[in-house]
């Protein structure tokens, strides 16, 4: 299940949905916007995304994960708009027979969603100023290590 | 005729979301239309800084050398930066 949405999303009714099947176990993350990035105090955070291609990328995103372990439920849900300092941004929630699958799998699906999924960040500090953000190079090596093994 | 698309940092610095282009007989692929497109002006120069901005042709990601069809739809955008 993939859904790109501005409203925020409630994990009990997420957990719910993932806890339907008889797995053994699941394994949920949730990304949040900072207060601090940087030293800049953090305002808000703004989420641009490609319609169409954005649903495209995560779907590919979850069909690599698919390939690599066995999952039962897999769901990932992303907002988009402004967000408040402390809002939730993101969530990926997997459910799999056995845990090293169920773990494996959830920080594989945010560690290539940052790389591959079409969305954009912009920050905005206390003052108002908004800048895009570039992406990191510490996101770059840990979606890289999944592809090369390293 | 080929729709473009700019994402976040492109569609600001362009003012731009989208356009309309008609193909030409000198716009045969990607590149040809990243480089018509970078000699509109200064700002405009993004878009030949091939390795920070990519693009996508009918929603995949695509190289230079990717031949255009009318009805096309090409997205140009900087790096992605979601999660």
């Amino acid at each position: 299940m993939i859904r790109i949405q501005e409203q925020d999303f409630d994990i009990a009714a997420e957990y719910a949905q993932l806890a339907q099947g008889n797995s053994g176990a699941i394994v949920t993350f949730v990304g949040r916007v900072r207060a601090e990035d940087n030293d800049r105090d953090i305002a808000s955070l703004t989420l641009e995304h490609y319609p169409g291609m954005t649903e495209k990328t995560l779907q590919s995103v979850v069909e690599q994960a698919r390939a690599r372990w066995p999952l039962e439920q897999v769901s990932i849900i992303h907002r988009i708009g402004t967000l408040n300092a402390g809002e939730q941004i993101v969530f990926i929630g997997v459910s799999s027979a056995h845990r090293a699958a169920a773990f494996a799998a959830c920080e594989f699906l945010i560690d290539i969603l940052k790389t591959e999924a079409m969305l954009w960040k912009k920050q905005t500090d206390r003052s108002g100023n908004g800048q895009w953000l570039e992406p990191k190079n510490s996101d770059a090596r840990r979606s890289t290590r999944w592809k090369t093994g390293s | 005729m080929i729709q473009v698309l700019y994402f976040a940092q492109l569609r600001e610095l362009f003012n731009l979301q989208q356009e309309q282009l008609e193909l030409t007989a000198e716009i045969s692929t990607l590149g040809d239309l990243r480089r018509m497109l970078s000699q509109r002006g200064t700002r405009w120069l993004a878009l030949s800084e091939y390795k920070k901005t990519q693009a996508a042709v009918n929603q995949q990601l695509a190289d230079d050398d990717m031949v255009l069809q009318a009805g096309d739809e090409i997205a140009f955008f900087q790096p992605v930066t979601g999660g």
